[in-house]
């Protein structure tokens, strides 16, 4: 698809004003480098909320972009996190190849369970296959202690030093620097696939597949691709989660994990790309503070928080960020004589 | 180009296109006549793989097209305007035209010179267009696919006449200018019948006329009989 339309010059000229990076990009992400020397003592945290925002990321491309509704894309980031987990626990100690073989994983997993997603059926059928999928695999990982470790997690994952270098220390120096540098690579080739010709055909093959169709978008096709370059990314997620925290817990393949990133996707604002960032700031920070201060009843607020949002900001923290924005623009022309 | 030989086509089980042939070379404009109900729609339908053929064959520049699958339809050069618009509401105007662009003579400046209010409005989303910008778009969405023939299916519906004159207008310089060949389902049939070269009319999934529109404009008794309006004598 891209290739015939990169044959019109025209078309691109379209495309590369919009693939430009705004200012507001360019500062979200230096602002990220500058955490690392500004708080020293929280890196830990920021690099988890670093971790579910790529997580949450790789659910915008198939729920945001390309509209395919999942309640267990925890199964690749379990899947990832396993494998990552799985190498460095038996002797294999490198960080970037780990990753690499989670998210092939994760990849192949993706790849053979969206055959299921596209054998028809609408929303409902495909929230309880993603479902359906995610409980079968934590089941899996449940049962096979010898593995796995069950309930208690895997223990003894190793990771040795960052480009042979680097160690992870107990601050998480260079866990920070690793994750970021990492999800900034993904976050780049994601923007820079949903700003192509084919971003623009997964938009319209959630918009109205028929249409789609019609005017020549292959949508098995595209969905067999976005779900399997989103579980490679969710993968990649889970094996940074678990080599910068050296451990793998059962959880990483929970029902819960799967709802929580729908809460934060959406809380945060889809189809944006940093939708999935900034809720997972705002939930994380929110479960951090309100747990403070009551620990047992956390969830009750985030009901209320998740109620409002949906009902009054539509489009999350983003969307209402970007109303704001042009109501700003709209006042400020009018005070202009 | 495009053939229809002995066509049986419907939804399901349910026969609505009953022994249908025709066929078009390329340059022609056809407009497709009938009264409601008739299959005319369905014709279109049929053409782009959306119903289910039971027998008779469909032939696009020699090649057999039942098999082929639908996405596959648009990109061998069949652009097809639904009845229902089908704007991508949260694209915006210039995005519905460049979601699946193909290389030829149509590209955003000969279809922003066709329709200058599409180039007036190419930041708003699809959303935020009148009916009649919806219809112009649509029609610029199809162009930019390049099709070697494009299917309109009654785009006049519902708008005002101001602008459906401004529509018969593009879709007269899209014959006469640019030689795209078209096929257009209309009920507006005096309108049809002078913008396209020859006209077909349909009965219960049939053809039952074929006729050149000059031919047929002069020739009220079979337009009262088929499609059931009277023509005022142009």
């Amino acid at each position: 698809m891209s290739d015939t339309l990169a044959r019109d010059s025209r078309h691109l000229t379209f495309l590369r004003a919009r693939e430009r990076w705004k200012p507001a990009e360019i500062a979200f992400w230096f602002a990220l480098v500058g955490v690392y020397f500004v708080f020293p003592t929280n890196l830990i945290f920021v690099s988890q909320i670093l971790i579910t925002g790529l997580f949450a990321l790789s659910l915008d491309m198939i729920l945001g972009y390309a509209g395919i509704v999942t309640l267990g894309h925890a199964a690749f980031f379990g899947i990832g996190a396993y494998a990552a987990g799985l190498m460095a626990a038996h002797g294999w100690h490198e960080p970037l190849s780990g990753l690499l073989v989670a998210g092939l994983a994760a990849g192949i997993a993706g790849y053979l369970s969206s055959f299921l997603l596209s054998r028809g059926g609408g929303d409902l059928t495909r929230l309880m296959i993603t479902l359906g999928i995610g409980l079968l695999l934590f089941e899996v990982a449940n049962s096979a202690t010898k593995y796995t470790g069950g309930v208690d997690g895997l223990q003894g994952v190793e990771v040795g030093k960052l480009f042979g270098v680097f160690g992870f220390d107990l601050y998480g120096k260079t866990a920070y620097a690793y994750v970021l540098g990492i999800a900034f690579l993904l976050f780049a080739f994601t923007r820079s696939m949903m700003h192509s010709p084919y971003g623009l055909a997964l938009r319209s093959m959630r918009e109205n597949q028929t249409r789609a169709l019609a005017i020549g978008i292959p949508i098995s096709a595209c969905l067999t691709n976005i779900y399997t370059i989103a579980a490679v990314i969710a993968g990649i997620a889970g094996a940074l989660l678990t080599q910068t925290t050296q451990f793998v817990g059962i959880d990483v393949l929970s029902f819960q994990r799967s709802a929580d990133l729908l809460i934060i996707l959406i809380i945060g604002g889809t189809a944006t790309l940093y939708g999935g960032f900034v809720g997972a700031a705002v939930f994380m920070l929110a479960q951090d503070r309100l747990s403070n201060l009551n620990p047992q009843y956390w969830l009750f607020w985030l009901g209320i928080i998740l109620i409002v949002m949906t009902l009054y900001l539509r489009g999350g923290m983003l969307g209402g960020l970007s109303r704001l924005a042009d109501l700003y623009r709209h006042w400020r022309n009018k005070e202009r004589p | 180009m495009l053939t229809l030989e002995h066509v049986y086509a419907g939804y399901g089980e349910a026969i609505v296109i009953d022994d249908c042939s025709l066929t078009m070379d390329e340059g022609e404009s056809i407009a497709l006549l009938g009264r409601n109900g008739v299959g005319k729609s369905s014709l279109l339908l049929t053409v782009m793989g959306h119903t289910k053929v039971h027998r008779g064959s469909i032939r696009w520049c020699g090649q057999d097209l039942v098999k082929v699958p639908q996405h596959a339809r648009a990109r061998a050069g069949l652009g097809w305007v639904p009845q229902e618009r089908e704007i991508f509401k949260s694209l915006t105007v210039e995005e519905n035209l460049t979601v699946t662009a193909l290389p030829g003579k149509w590209d955003l400046k000969s279809i922003y010179a066709l329709f200058p209010r599409l180039q007036e409005r190419r930041r708003n989303f699809g959303n935020q267009l009148s009916g009649g910008e919806q219809q112009m778009l649509a029609i610029g969405r199809a162009l930019m696919l390049n099709p070697k023939l494009l299917l309109l299916d009654e785009p006049l519906e519902g708008l005002a006449p101001v602008i459906a004159d401004e529509l018969c207008v593009a879709i007269q310089r899209m014959i006469r200018n640019e030689g795209q060949s078209l096929i257009l389902v209309e009920q507006h049939v005096e309108q049809a019948l002078c913008l396209t070269h020859r006209a077909i009319v349909l009965e219960r999934g049939r053809v039952v006329h074929n006729a050149q529109c000059p031919d047929l404009l002069g020739n009220l008794s079979v337009l009262e009989k088929w499609v059931g309006v009277r023509v005022a004598h142009p």
